[in-house]
């Protein structure tokens, strides 16, 4: 299995055996920062491609087409166009809290895509409480939509982003307590240490029923989190026109939009990395031949189809479910999931203390 | 990396929101007049206030989900020792979340889980 340490720190050395130490740091920094602006942007526009192109298939009609290969220039050309459009800002909003909620969005995002483990030592930011990071930073966002929504003065905006804080700090108790439950499987906040405990199996196999039960947990209440259909009341289109972007237009409107496709990848990789092993191949048991055969397949690989899997099943979702009104979305979290949770997590404390964890 | 990530990556989204704003400033045509700057209702003029006082029951949730976000914040450094600390641990968290469920469960006979 190729170790992307090797690389990581030749590059390193590199760079500080061919300039000094202040400008060596600079480089990397700056290195890392194009690297992952350049994934943020494409994760963005393939995204939104990906899921006008799967909405369409599911409706029954062909998506966008017409521009490109396939129409995979289409998003391409929207990001463009939607550079070229004037920014407009309403005359009673609040300036600064208008122009800061993109960049707090943005922010949370990005932050969040830093800790995700892409292969063995391709990882940008590896913290020992990396789960716990990433609980606390991704709810950041909500900072950001209740700002957009306050300082745009809209009615709209300002119903669309109430909404959304109530769904997002109710569905965040449901999303770390499901990751909590893995916790006491791994032992471990840290993302590489908790792939490396899937070596011989993905939690979700070994982990026995509780595991199943927090991984459909987990994917239900983050696609809530992130304010995805089902879920997507906050921008409920028939009701709210857009939301807590109603008054964004142009590259600012954009961010929102990106930011959401983002964490859409960022939730999926989790999932991907807390359950279904990461960059682990697939094994079964003692067959050795098939292991083998598993095995050949590069990790950087088999975490991105991992993690179209799953994005593709929560596009599934959006695209199946009516969308949820806001009694019945509360009374989900508080009287159905926050009570499975909480009986889960005892369930696996006591199987762990049993020992029959794999 | 180490925690200077945290660093990096706020430097990183500052330059993509700000370098975004600054090109579309600069590239994107610009035209004024009133009806273009008020809030968008549906093309109707805009009724009232905005900023009006708001149903009280996001409050209740946000008190709710504070009350139980804490709790939660507690279970994380158990979670992750629970391996090794045996029945004393599993026995202390269990009557911990009883305590967390039966305020569950007061809110759910109170009615503060019904959205009016």
């Amino acid at each position: 299995m190729y170790d992307f340490t090797t690389l990581v720190q030749s590059i390193g050395n590199f760079l500080h055996g061919q300039f000094s130490p202040g400008v060596a740091t600079a480089l990397e920094w700056t290195l890392v920062i194009l690297v992952y602006l350049a994934l943020y942007a494409i994760l963005g526009l393939v995204l939104v491609y990906v899921e006008r192109r799967v909405c369409a298939f599911f409706q029954l009609r062909l998506g966008p087409n017409r521009v490109g290969w396939a129409g995979t220039a289409q998003t391409v050309a929207d990001a463009l166009k939607l550079l070229l459009k004037e920014p407009v800002t309403v005359n009673k909003a609040d300036k600064l809290l208008y122009n800061l909620a993109p960049f707090i969005i943005t922010l949370a995002a990005l932050t969040v895509i830093s800790l995700v483990p892409f292969a063995k030592g391709l990882q940008a930011f590896d913290i020992n409480i990396g789960l716990l990071f990433i609980v606390a930073v991704s709810s950041l966002g909500v900072v950001g939509i209740l700002l957009a929504g306050w300082s745009s003065n809209n009615k709209y905006a300002l119903i669309g982003a109430m909404r959304s804080g109530a769904q997002i700090v109710s569905y965040e108790l449901s999303v770390g307590l499901s990751l909590l439950t893995m916790v006491l499987l791994t032992g471990t906040l840290q993302l590489s240490t908790i792939i490396e405990t899937q070596a011989n199996g993905w939690w979700i196999f070994k982990g026995h029923v509780p595991a199943i039960i927090a991984f459909f947990l987990y994917l239900t209440a983050s696609i809530a989190e992130i304010n995805r259909g089902p879920f997507d009341l906050p921008e409920a289109e028939s009701e709210l026109t857009a939301g807590f972007h109603t008054e964004y237009s142009g590259l600012k409107f954009a961010f929102f939009f990106l930011a959401e496709f983002v964490n859409m990848f960022t939730v999926a990789a989790i999932a991907t990395t807390v359950f279904l092993g990461g960059w682990m191949p697939f094994h079964l048991g003692d067959w050795a031949g098939f292991n083998a055969v598993m095995d050949f397949v590069p990790p950087i690989l088999w975490f991105f189809l991992k993690v179209s899997a799953v994005i593709f099943l929560m596009m599934w979702f959006k695209w199946t479910f009516p969308r949820l009104r806001i009694d019945q979305l509360l009374k989900l979290e508080w009287k159905y999931l926050m009570p499975l949770n909480l009986m889960n997590l005892v369930f696996t404390a006591i199987l762990v203390y049993l020992g029959w964890h794999g | 990396m180490g925690t200077e990530a945290i660093i990096v990556f706020f430097i990183a989204a500052v330059v993509l929101v700000g370098g975004g704003m600054i090109a579309s400033k600069l590239l994107a045509p610009t035209s004024t007049n009133p009806q273009k700057l008020e809030p968008y209702e549906c093309g109707i003029p805009t009724q009232g206030p905005t900023h009006v006082q708001f149903k009280v029951g996001y409050y209740l949730f946000a008190i709710l989900f504070l009350l139980f976000d804490v709790e939660m914040i507690f279970l994380v450094p158990w979670a992750v020792v629970m391996k090794n600390i045996g029945l004393t641990g599993l026995i202390s968290a269990i009557i911990f979340i009883l305590i967390l469920g039966l305020g569950l469960l007061y809110a759910w006979k109170k009615k503060a889980l019904i959205w009016e």
